[in-house]
């Protein structure tokens, strides 16, 4: 019998569904390595005797899911931002530790409802704000390929888990780049979906124009098994929820060359601050794009380097106003206080770590009388132009590609005390962010020892062209993810301790 | 540039408590990141559109139809500091 932790995540759904391997076995193989990691990577694990009730095998008590649905078992970790009722949801924050939400995420009922378990719930930045998960509550997570290393963010935990095979898949959440990225500094697979394809209700909201729900994994025919079951029919508890078919419309990808396929390298965003080694394996990916039979050219999108600007007006805006639900009046935890208001600050005080309150202050401030106009209004000006930037250059061309993130992961504590500096990890993404559209991050090398992420974009509703170049792509370049995975046995047949100390 | 001021007028609108050696890092914080975003001052969108959401183009409604909501002991479980039928909180006039 092989490992069940080497199997990618279509391979062990498969096996489950033919009653190869037990759901059970899968589940305790991934919970016995999570429990034994060293990343802090969960917030919260299943089967915790300590949440009797809520923390049954699977989650909710549900019970095994049987072998006739399509994950059959398959056990899925949860960034904390979602909502499952009576799992501990947080949020990575001090303000919601130990809150137990009355309703389940429906992206997570999906997934549960197509037979996935919940082995976990992962560590995060605080409400997703950050960019390398050191603003989190619960700890920083440290980098399956280097411990004294960041993961990247906001969904960091999730990114981890992946890479250092303590869960099969997981789900994320990606604002300004917080899933592509993450899995970029993890050496992993991370879609951001096309904006509405997937319900935000259950999702603790942080920008609301721009947060969406995707799948981290360890490659990309396991990302797309996710996505199938993420996305569906229109939420009437979502406004902004767009239906889709899933996996009537969207097939696992299959493509092995790209020929006809034109690919734009926006020279934007190859500017300073990319490193030279990200560079390198950026170019070494394209060439492989040519080889598999791509066109690679040039593409303009002229106000890509306007996008960081705007999104830190657009989205810390936002969140002030998304987060202002905090008050500890409803749920949460509270600063008692003799009087209502400063119940409601000391609260905020007490609960907000820094990151969240300067997110707060600064969206306070740019939709505040006097200022509005010049910065949430231009703001919103600026997303037309750079929507218009995607639209004209998808005349030209079919994906977009760049690197994900400028760099490789970063020291812990590198960049914490620079805000800007936290803010430009996420240059590269932020652009597909505003202009709604999809976007994966698929590894496609090695700089220093560090995994490099290769992003693909295409118009809205282009995963399926997206995931067929990723896939291709992937194989040709045949990135090696065992360094973070610690599981020296997968190569020689399995040993059945899967390294769990 | 943010000054104490225009940092302790915002943290009322946020209904944010700041400590006092909390202001000054904060306004400097701020200043420097504002100063950052003063960019998007330097183009010319004279008639350019603002996009608040790129495809929710309208407001949709669900049917106006009747349904259970959450239970009040559900909804009154989580809270801080409830009574039996509502959150309780320090009187508004206190």
């Amino acid at each position: 019998m092989t490992d069940p932790i080497s199997l990618t995540a279509v391979e062990a759904a498969a096996a489950l569904r033919r009653g190869e391997l037990s759901p059970r076995e899968l589940f305790d193989a991934y919970r016995q390595r999570a429990a034994a990691d060293d990343t802090n990577s969960f917030t919260w694990l299943a089967d915790d005797p300590t949440t009797a009730g809520a923390g049954g095998f699977g989650g909710e008590d549900r019970g095994v899911p049987g072998a006739d649905t399509v994950l059959a078992g398959l056990p899925v970790a949860i960034k904390d931002l979602f909502c499952i009722t009576g799992v501990p949801t947080a949020a990575c924050s001090n303000l919601l530790r130990g809150y137990r939400p009355p309703y389940t995420a429906t992206v997570v009922a999906r997934l549960q409802e197509a037979g996935a378990t919940i082995l976990g719930k992962t560590n995060q930045d605080e409400f997703a704000m950050g960019s390398s998960n050191e603003n989190s509550a619960f700890g920083p997570v440290r980098n399956p390929w280097d411990r004294s290393r960041v993961p990247g963010g906001s969904s960091g935990g999730s990114a981890a888990a992946v890479a250092a095979g303590l869960a099969p898949v997981a789900l994320g959440t990606d604002t300004g780049g917080s899933v592509r990225q993450p899995a970029a500094l993890c050496g992993v697979v991370g879609l951001k979906p096309t904006y509405g394809t997937v319900s935000r209700y259950g999702m603790i909201a942080f920008a609301s124009s721009l947060d969406q729900a995707g799948p981290i994994s360890r490659t990309v025919a396991d990302t797309a098994l996710l996505f199938q079951h993420m996305t569906g029919p229109v939420d009437p508890r979502d406004a902004t929820s767009i239906g889709w078919g899933g996996a009537d419309e969207l097939g696992l990808p299959t493509a092995e060359r790209l020929d006809g396929l034109r690919i734009g390298v926006p020279v934007e965003l190859l500017g300073e601050g990319v490193e030279p080694g990200v560079r390198a394996a950026f170019d070494a990916a394209l060439r492989r794009a040519e080889d598999l039979g791509a066109e690679v050219t040039d593409v303009a999108l002229p106000h890509a380097r306007h996008a960081l600007a705007a999104y830190y007006v657009l989205a810390p805006a936002e969140a002030s106003s998304n987060l202002s639900r905090f008050d500890g009046v409803r749920y949460g935890n509270r600063v008692d206080a003799d009087d209502l208001v400063s119940l409601y600050t000391r609260t905020r005080h007490d609960g907000f770590g820094p990151e969240v309150k300067r997110r707060i202050m600064l969206g306070t401030f740019a939709l505040s009388s006097g200022y509005y106009d010049a910065y949430y209004g231009r703001a919103q000006q600026v997303r037309t132009k750079i929507v218009e930037d995607f639209r004209a250059a998808h005349e030209q061309v079919d994906l977009i590609a760049t690197p994900t993130s400028p760099t490789v992961a970063w020291k812990l504590g590198e960049r914490v005390d620079d805000p800007l500096a936290m803010y430009q990890a996420d240059t590269s993404t932020l652009p597909f962010s505003l202009a709604g559209v999809p976007a994966i991050s698929i590894p496609c090398g090695l700089s220093e020892g560090l995994p490099v992420g290769l992003q693909l974009s295409g118009p809205v509703f282009s995963e399926q062209r997206i995931l067929e170049a990723a896939h291709a792509l992937e194989q040709a370049i045949g990135f090696d993810g065992t360094p973070a995975l610690g599981l020296d046995a997968v190569t020689d047949g399995g040993a059945a301790n899967g390294g769990a100390a | 540039m943010i000054d104490r001021d225009t940092v302790l007028h915002v943290a009322a609108l946020a209904r944010l408590d700041l400590h006092e050696d909390e202001i000054e890092p904060m306004a400097r914080e701020l200043s420097a990141v504002l100063d950052h975003l003063e960019t998007i001052g330097e183009l010319d969108l004279d008639g350019v559109a603002p996009t608040a959401h790129v495809l929710a183009s309208e407001s949709r409604l669900r049917a106006d139809q009747p349904h259970t909501s959450l239970p009040r002991e559900v909804a009154l479980d989580q809270a801080p500091d409830a009574s039996d039928d509502g959150f309780r909180v320090p009187s508004p006039q206190a």
